[in-house]
């Protein structure tokens, strides 16, 4: 490949950055400053270089969290380093959000105000901070044309930071949330809750930032931070946890140190996979059928004929993933299990490798967690040294890995084939499917994708027998639940219920509705779920029971709302967070999501374009082409919860 | 991509080893075609009208309009015909209301933000499913954006742009192997650029002129037809078409002159061309006006 690189050259601490992650440069050809005799003589490259397309996201990951921003001699370095066209590297630094191709302060916070922050104050949040600080710009920012809006200061200065919006930060327990980011040769990533406006210009404004801003989270230091899980200065971070009956998924959460391999197996660590050698792959995959598991991320497939469908691969590179890219507004569920219990998914990723044969597994986790990405590489890091990963896990003469991979603001990377788009190196849009990821999928390998909530349902069930989960329950939804409960309750946090308990016992556990005391509507499911109201509290919580009312138990969402909410500003929300999420690759998505977002503003703002009744006609046609047409589950749900809004909370300008 | 259209080229050529036939039904008529075909091969064979925009039959189908969606048996969401590879017993419906309500749906969405004036077909496409672009109100957010004029052989002109990813497949692996473009950005901010929207000038292009040939919209268009246009003086009717062969270099590609008023406006190749698949180099594509300089009298 002959490429053509623009005239621009990397600083010393760019360079430094990307060597970092990618190790020094072999040669001039690929990015060496100093020419060699060697290097005039021969040429180096095709396709062994060509195949280190995987580590481009990291290495421009590695640009923003040293510099803050990608320039363009940074992005050339990145480039050359790993033989990558200019303008394809171009489209993916632009695909991701919380990489920024203009210039930035280090100090960027990302402030959420997505719907269960919305509930807690986050408006008016990034009210204050609109009108008294200056925003970080993002790709493409026109000031004047974007968010925020036309007469705002836009100054780049490093003696202050900036702040952005951001959509759900999977910290909706501890709303209204904050992901703070200092960017330098030790960049510091904090995930705040319980914002304020005081806070957060502390945080960005002048001068050195105060300890007591940042305290309340994690130390740069891998060992340390996972040690420190559990004490007190990690208050606000730690979620509040319960359940109904026996926790199976939850059970270590806060009782175990996250940091220490040994408190993992003091709580019964590591004997599911003793078991799963003395089962053997087949035995391991009937349990995953007898306890009828279906995948927890919303899709609901089965987990044992997917693990069966790729261990039937003629295929023998075959890859395990384990999807953490949670970004389903109002999901944390994935965050607390990764934080709290990281070795849980590290045995699990284990199990599933033998069962299927893969011999690499991944962990994707979505940029916007920190903390969860530092446990879960230390994890890993713990457990490799242990013999418990690697070239001969537990004498057994089995080989298997794992990789860490973080997102980088990106919503639909947590669809399956983009996520191994991201992961390729490439732009994170969904492929066409078939072929299925269990035929072609990483690499075009045979893969398997499955959830955190998922993974952590294997160990259980491998350990007490499929037989005993499927006990719990109803017929057809077996087995304990995670739920993400947060907005207007008493105790936001993640409870684990039997499947079949109902909405009320649920919104019971989680200390009842708060804020005003009367629940005007809960969103169930996601983004891509829908609205329930009082009158379902009832309904139980199983993949029949919601189905049969125009529901989804989706990523197991309940964001409650009090009677003080306007409905009508979450649903433009939610349209919104359709709109700036589509990928942009199919036309169904791309306009349908943005014209979506402009019928509800004329509707809800009183300017219809003839009549409500003929916005309500235009939205159900755009809901139906989008549901019918797209290629992914984004645009396919993303009517789902305005549809919802308006056929069951009547939703009108009124 | 590139598998995929290796499979495509050998699809279109004769092969040692004959392909097994897959038989499947389209709206109730029973039709086969070889392994590996698409449903839309299918539609052809049996002579069906299936709209395409981003498909073309030299690259790999991106299958991103979405407006060849065709109702397959048993499939929850409709299925893009482009790509969709048949498989047997398939029953497959053409058209009915749903499949005619999410193309009038892509159509209108497109109208409303995309200039499609210049679109050969699809205005008639527009007509056909009674789509009307007005129906999203004249604020509708649109691609609108200034031209590109930034080189001598062609201009390309975004706000016609409706993101079929050809130009970026003939640019990349499919024809060309340049990457001078891609998909930047996303959502509906989501278009085609070069790294940091460097002019072309600075960027890889090799101005070989592929993306213009698969072009769908005008939105990349070359000088003289983009100068004539804005003259009001392009005027295909009067145009006729005469094969030959490129002067250049020894590969010999076949070039098609179009010719308007005695003068050659544009050249091109043939998409069926075996030796080219539509391809021309700098030369062929722009390197013509000598043959039609005259001498100053």
């Amino acid at each position: 490949m002959d490429l053509k690189f623009l005239d621009a050259e990397p600083t010393a601490e760019e360079r430094a950055a990307v060597d970092a992650r990618l190790g020094p440069p072999d040669s001039a050809w690929d990015g060496a400053a100093e020419r060699s005799a060697r290097d005039l003589h021969v040429a180096i490259g095709g396709k062994k270089q060509r195949d280190r397309r995987h580590l481009l996201l990291p290495a421009l990951q590695a640009l923003q969290g040293r510099v803050g921003w990608i320039s363009e001699g940074g992005f050339n370095y990145v480039c050359k380093r790993l033989t990558v066209p200019p303008a394809e590297a171009w489209g993916v630094a632009t695909f991701y959000m919380m990489l920024s191709t203009m210039p930035r302060p280090r100090r960027v916070l990302h402030v959420c105000d997505d719907i269960a922050c919305r509930a807690r104050g986050a408006s008016d949040l990034c009210d204050v901070l609109r009108r008294e600080h200056s925003p970080a710009l993002h790709h493409g920012f026109v000031p004047g044309r974007d968010d925020p809006p036309q007469g705002t200061k836009v100054e780049i200065s490093q003696a202050h930071g900036a702040w952005t919006t951001a959509p759900c930060l999977g910290m909706c327990d501890v709303a209204p949330a904050a992901l703070y980011v200092d960017a330098g040769a030790e960049p510091v990533e904090r995930s705040l809750g319980g914002m304020t406006a005081d806070r957060a210009l502390r945080l960005i404004g002048g001068g050195a930032v105060p300890r007591d801003t940042l305290e309340n989270i994690e130390r740069a230091d891998p060992g340390k931070a996972a040690a420190s899980a559990n004490q007190a200065d990690d208050a606000p971070l730690m979620p509040f946890v319960g359940g109904l009956g026996e926790l199976r998924l939850l059970k270590r959460v806060g009782v175990v140190d996250p940091a220490s391999l040994e408190s993992y197996r003091m709580h019964g660590g590591y004997k599911a996979l003793e078991k799963a050698f003395a089962l053997g792959p087949e035995g391991v995959i009937r349990e995953l059928n007898e306890a009828r598991l279906v995948g927890r991320g919303g899709a609901a497939f089965p987990t044992g004929r997917k693990w069966d469908m790729v261990r039937a691969q003629p295929e023998k590179t075959r890859y395990i993933i384990c999807n953490a890219d949670e970004s389903e507004p109002g999901t944390f569920k994935d965050r607390v299990i990764l934080t709290a219990d990281p070795f849980a998914i590290v045995e699990a990723l284990t199990i599933g490798a033998y069962a299927t044969g893969a011999r690499k597994g991944y962990v994707y986790i979505r940029g916007e967690y920190p903390l969860g990405a530092t446990r879960i590489q230390y994890a890993i890091d713990e457990a490799r040294r242990a013999g418990l990963l690697g070239s001969d896990v537990m004498g057994r003469n089995f080989s298997f890995d794992i990789e860490v991979r973080r997102g980088a603001g990106a919503y639909i990377c947590g669809e399956e084939t983009a996520l191994f788009e991201s992961i390729e190196g490439k732009r994170g849009e969904p492929r066409n499917k078939p072929p299925f990821p269990t035929e072609k999928g990483l690499f075009g390998k045979p893969t398997i994708v499955n959830n955190v909530e998922t993974l952590a349902n294997v160990l259980p069930i491998v350990l007490n027998g499929g037989a005993a989960a499927a006990k719990i329950g109803t017929p057809k939804s077996t087995g304990t639940r995670l739920f993400c409960v947060s907005g207007h309750v008493g105790r936001p946090g993640v409870y684990e219920i039997p499947m079949g308990a109902t909405l009320g016992e649920l919104i019971e556990l989680a200390g009842g509705v708060a804020g005003s005391g009367k629940l005007q509507a809960a969103l169930l499911g996601g983004a891509a779920g829908g609205f329930v109201q009082a009158a379902d509290m009832n309904l139980r919580l199983t993949h029949e029971d919601t189905a049969a009312v125009g529901a989804t138990l989706g990523s197991g969402v309940v964001v409650a709302f009090d009677d003080t909410v306007d409905m009508k500003d979450i649903v433009l929300r939610i349209a919104r967070f359709f709109r700036d999420e589509s990928c942009g690759q199919c036309v169904p998505c791309r306009v349908g999501t943005m014209r979506q977002y402009e019928a509800l503003s004329r509707m809800l703002g009183r300017e219809p374009l003839g009549s409500t009744d003929q916005e309500l006609g235009l939205l159900h046609e755009l809901g139906t082409a989008m549901r019918d047409g797209s290629i992914c589950g984004l645009g396919q749900t993303a009517y789902s919860a305005v549809e919802s809004a308006i056929k069951r909370l009547g939703l009108s300008p009124t | 991509m590139s598998s995929a259209h290796q499979q495509l080229v050998r699809l279109s050529r004769p092969s040692s080893k004959p392909k097994a036939m897959v038989e499947i039904s389209v709206d109730g008529e029973a039709v086969s075609v070889p392994e590996g075909s698409t449903i839309l091969d299918a539609c052809k064979k049996l002579g069906k009208d299936i709209p395409t925009l981003c498909w073309h039959q030299t690259l790999t189908p991106a299958n991103v309009c979405r407006v060849c969606m065709v109702e397959l048996e048993g499939a929850r969401t409709l299925v893009p015909s482009c790509s969709r590879e048949v498989e047997p017993g398939m029953k497959v419906k053409t058209r009915n209301e749903r499949v005619d309500l999410t193309r009038r749906l892509v159509l209108e969405m497109l109208g409303s933000s995309v200039d499609l004036s210049i679109s050969p077909g699809t205005p008639e496409m527009i007509a056909e499913y009674d789509a009307r672009p007005e129906r999203f109100g004249p604020d509708a957010a649109n691609v609108a954006r200034p031209v590109k004029d930034d080189n001598a052989l062609y201009v390309r002109d975004y706000s016609k742009c409706i993101l079929c990813y050809r130009c970026v497949q003939a640019c990349g692996d499919d024809h060309q192997n340049t990457f001078a473009i891609a998909v930047a950005g996303r959502g509906f901010d989501a278009h085609i650029s070069t790294e940091f929207d460097t002019p072309l000038p600075n960027s890889a292009c090799v101005y070989c002129g592929n993306c213009i040939a698969v072009c769908p919209t005008g939105a990349l268009i070359a000088r003289r037809e983009w100068q004539m246009r804005g003259d009001n003086t392009w005027d295909e009717s009067k145009q006729t078409t005469t094969d030959t062969i490129c002067p250049y270099c020894g590969v010999g590609c076949t070039l098609t002159l179009h010719v308007q008023d005695g003068e050659i406006v544009k050249a091109t190749s043939p998409f069926g061309n075996d030796v080219t698949l539509g391809n021309l180099c700098i030369k062929g594509r722009f390197g013509w006006q000598h043959v039609q300089n005259r001498e100053a009298d």
